[in-house]
């Protein structure tokens, strides 16, 4: 498969790892941050952490949209879809998240029509098909999916589809890193940057993370070879000690990203004030919502939100396994309570979430070795 | 005052360990939601007296004669699909859980259950479909049923099998036989049904030049029972949740690790770009007309050779072997040494967008 195979060529992908084993310093510990839940899943998926120096920890970072939601949000989105004739749409990574009294697709079991869409144009689609019904499309993620939500907006518009709104949830990665890097439990050393972010908003948005906070940053593809190669890039500049941003993604990532998908964003959002993300609490200026030249097309504006607050549960570490101060597995509920197929919280839902990621494809990896290690 | 009436059944009380509030669609994905289902609630209501691992078909004795009996239901949308439809996985499903039970399809019975306002059109396509596909696999229609209900209380078309089988000479498989070292073989190339279906349903406006293996695994399963016979020590078909939910099914019923090499499993270029997009493990995906079997390691260049030698076995591999470790569990190996579990499908696979 072109564009795939050649990023997971065995000798490459060797020869690669050989090199992170040169650079890494054995007297010292590396602590690196994939901020992209696509990063997180394909190291699980394809057994990175086997091929890397066990100095070299890498921390899982907020870029997954289903995990930072708060409840309270998909309680609003829900409600709102209780009403007589509204159709929930969202994309599938949302079907499985639990609210309060349920996710999505429980909701649907119990009778809510709720569709899976692939895009927000789908959703539109929906809305002209079903002239009788309302179509709300529960829009989230960062700047990698806002532009298409944006688009999907103008187009409403200007074809006047008046049956169909959305509900906004669209975050942006820089304030979620720069919480990250206020955090006083952090020692992160350097960035696995968002590859599919970076192609909208490019790698100029990264510069204060190199210039104020010296920290390497490493604009990394999502296959095995691209994520070693961004791995071997941020090495090279900590033993230099230098900080820099450096593009490895560059097959897909322009330095100064999409422009006409920065202008759709810009004409159908603005920021929020504040935003809240789980785990990580209030960030300001952290989000998008819908401007008032689109209210009739804001779900928020044209429905009555509860505006739930939904704590999570107290055993619930999901905040510091966000944060990457715990690992997934030294959360007290981690595969007790808090399962993929029963999960407490968000990070263990998505496939992209850090839990998720270790439940399926590493806890029993290390029991194995732990029990191996008490036996010897 | 307890009387013998009230104490009686009490005894007899199986336990169950279903607790969840209500059926979700999880419970019918073949996944892990499906299991604890069928363990937690059929099992001990239904069939508490027996302790044989649940598999795809029982084998009775009746009065010193064998048989294997097994049945199931078929609900696909749509009803046709590139390289098949409804009334043809019918079939071959049916004949396919009594040929990895190690049983040859002799007659079946078959309900279809109606949604008023069906086309006529429609239904005679899969009727035709099964005749055809009867004959091609071998199998007797016996019998049947059909039920009608209202319109919107079923979609178009359910269909409902019976089948019964007579067991295979010289093949006797059973999770509790399988032993470390065995070795693990996989008819041909996976997840061709799954992502046929999921094109075909175009709501992805993707085009792929792909087909639903549908297909009577019989003949394969026949060549390999004649080849290794008693060295075969366990098979099954990877239907819903794919390759991954029959190994940890047998994983965990056999107590051992199942260790798969990922660049030996054969999947389709088409199904690998489809997945890629999706979000989705090949290894989670459905299948119609593939099987999986362990065969002690002496016997398996030998299974693996018959099998490849069998019209339809062509792309046949040893895919891995059964290993002490990781108990309960499967794990996939990178051909660059990394390595990963790969659990039961938790329900139905969700494309990933964000």
């Amino acid at each position: 498969m072109k564009f795939v195979d050649e990023f997971r060529e065995p000798e490459v992908i060797t020869r690669t790892a050989a090199e992170i084993r040169r650079l890494a310093d054995a007297n010292r510990h590396y602590r690196i941050m994939e901020v992209c839940g696509g990063h997180t899943h394909a190291i699980y998926r394809f057994g990175l952490k086997d091929l890397l120096p066990s100095n070299i920890e890498l921390i899982h970072g907020p870029g997954c949209p289903v995990c930072v939601l708060p409840m309270g949000r998909i309680d609003d989105g829900l409600s709102i879809a209780q009403q007589p004739d509204v159709i929930f749409a969202a994309f599938g990574d949302m079907m499985r998240v639990p609210g309060t009294r349920g996710s999505p697709l429980e909701h649907k079991a119990r009778g809510m029509d709720v569709r899976i869409v692939y895009s927000p144009s789908d959703a539109l689609k929906l809305a002209q098909t079903n002239p009788d019904k309302h179509v709300m499309f529960f829009a989230i993620g960062f700047e990698t999916t806002a532009p298409s939500t944006a688009l999907t907006l103008v187009r409403a518009k200007n074809q006047g589809v008046h049956n169909f709104s959305v509900f906004c949830n669209h975050v942006t990665i820089i304030p979620a890193i720069r919480a990250i890097l206020d955090s006083p439990d952090m020692r992160i050393d350097a960035f696995i940057g968002p590859g599919h972010v970076s192609t909208v908003i490019g790698c100029r948005p990264y510069e204060w993370i190199a210039k104020d906070e010296d920290k390497p940053v490493a604009v990394s593809g999502f296959e095995p070879l691209d994520i070693l190669q961004s791995i071997v890039m941020v090495l090279r500049q900590l033993k230099a000690d230098e900080a820099k941003i450096e593009n490895q993604y560059k097959r897909v990532v322009p330095w100064e990203g999409n422009r006409a998908a920065l202008r759709a964003m810009a004409e159908v959002f603005e920021l929020r004030p504040y935003f809240e993300w789980r785990g990580l609490g209030f960030i300001s200026q952290s989000a998008l919502r819908i401007r008032d030249s689109y209210a009739g097309w804001d779900a928020e504006q044209r429905f009555h939100v509860p505006g739930v607050r939904v704590t999570d549960p107290k055993a619930a570490q999901c905040g510091e396994v966000l944060k990457g101060v715990l690992k997934p597995h030294q959360c007290k509920l981690f595969g007790k309570e808090c399962t993929p197929e029963h999960p407490i919280g968000a990070l263990m839902v998505s496939s992209e979430g850090s839990c998720a990621a270790y439940f399926n494809y590493e806890h029993r990896k290390t029991a194995m070795v732990t029990s191996i290690e008490s036996v010897a | 005052m307890a009387t013998a009436d009230e104490a009686a059944p009490k005894m007899l009380e199986p336990k169950v360990r279903f607790r969840e509030p209500q059926i979700e669609m999880a419970h019918g994905a073949g996944g892990k939601a499906s299991r604890r289902l069928v363990e937690g609630l059929f099992a001990p209501l239904l069939f508490a007296s027996s302790s044989e691992p649940l598999g795809d078909a029982a084998h009775l004795n009746f009065n010193g004669t064998q048989i294997a009996i097994t049945t199931d239901s078929f609900v696909v949308k749509p009803l046709s699909f590139p390289g098949g439809s409804i009334g043809e996985i019918a079939v071959n499903g049916t004949v396919n859980d009594l040929a990895v039970s190690g049983a040859k399809a002799e007659v079946m019975v078959v309900t279809y259950v109606l949604e008023a306002g069906l086309p006529t059109p429609v239904l005679e396509v899969e009727v035709r479909a099964m005749g055809n596909a009867a004959r091609k696999a071998g199998i007797t229609i016996a019998g049947g049923d059909t039920k009608v209900v209202e319109h919107g209380k079923a979609d178009s078309m359910y269909i409902t099998t019976t089948g019964i089988g007579r067991p295979l000479h010289g093949v006797k498989t059973d999770p509790r036989c399988v032993r470390p070292r065995d070795k693990i073989l996989l008819s041909g190339p996976i997840g061709d049904h799954g992502i046929t279906v999921v094109l075909a349903r175009g709501e992805l406006d993707l085009e792929a030049d792909l087909q639903s293996d549908t297909r009577s695994v019989l003949p394969l399963v026949e060549a390999l029972v004649k080849a290794a016979g008693p060295a075969v020590r366990w098979m099954r078909d990877p239907t819903r949740g794919g390759v991954a939910t029959s190994l940890n099914e047998l994983a965990r019923d056999c107590g051992l690790g199942v260790v798969l090499s990922e660049e030996l499993i054969p999947v389709h270029d088409a199904v690998r770009g489809a997945c890629e997009l999706l979000g989705l493990d090949p290894l989670h995906i459905a299948n119609e007309g593939q099987f999986l079997a362990v065969v002690a390691p002496e016997y398996a260049d030998a299974a693996l050779n018959a099998l490849s030698a069998a019209p339809g076995g062509q792309d046949a591999q040893m895919i891995g072997e059964v290993r002490e470790e990781p108990s309960g569990a499967v794990q996939v190996t990178t051909r660059y040494g990394g390595s990963r579990i790969v659990d039961m499908l938790v329900s139905d696979p969700l494309p990933r967008i964000c």
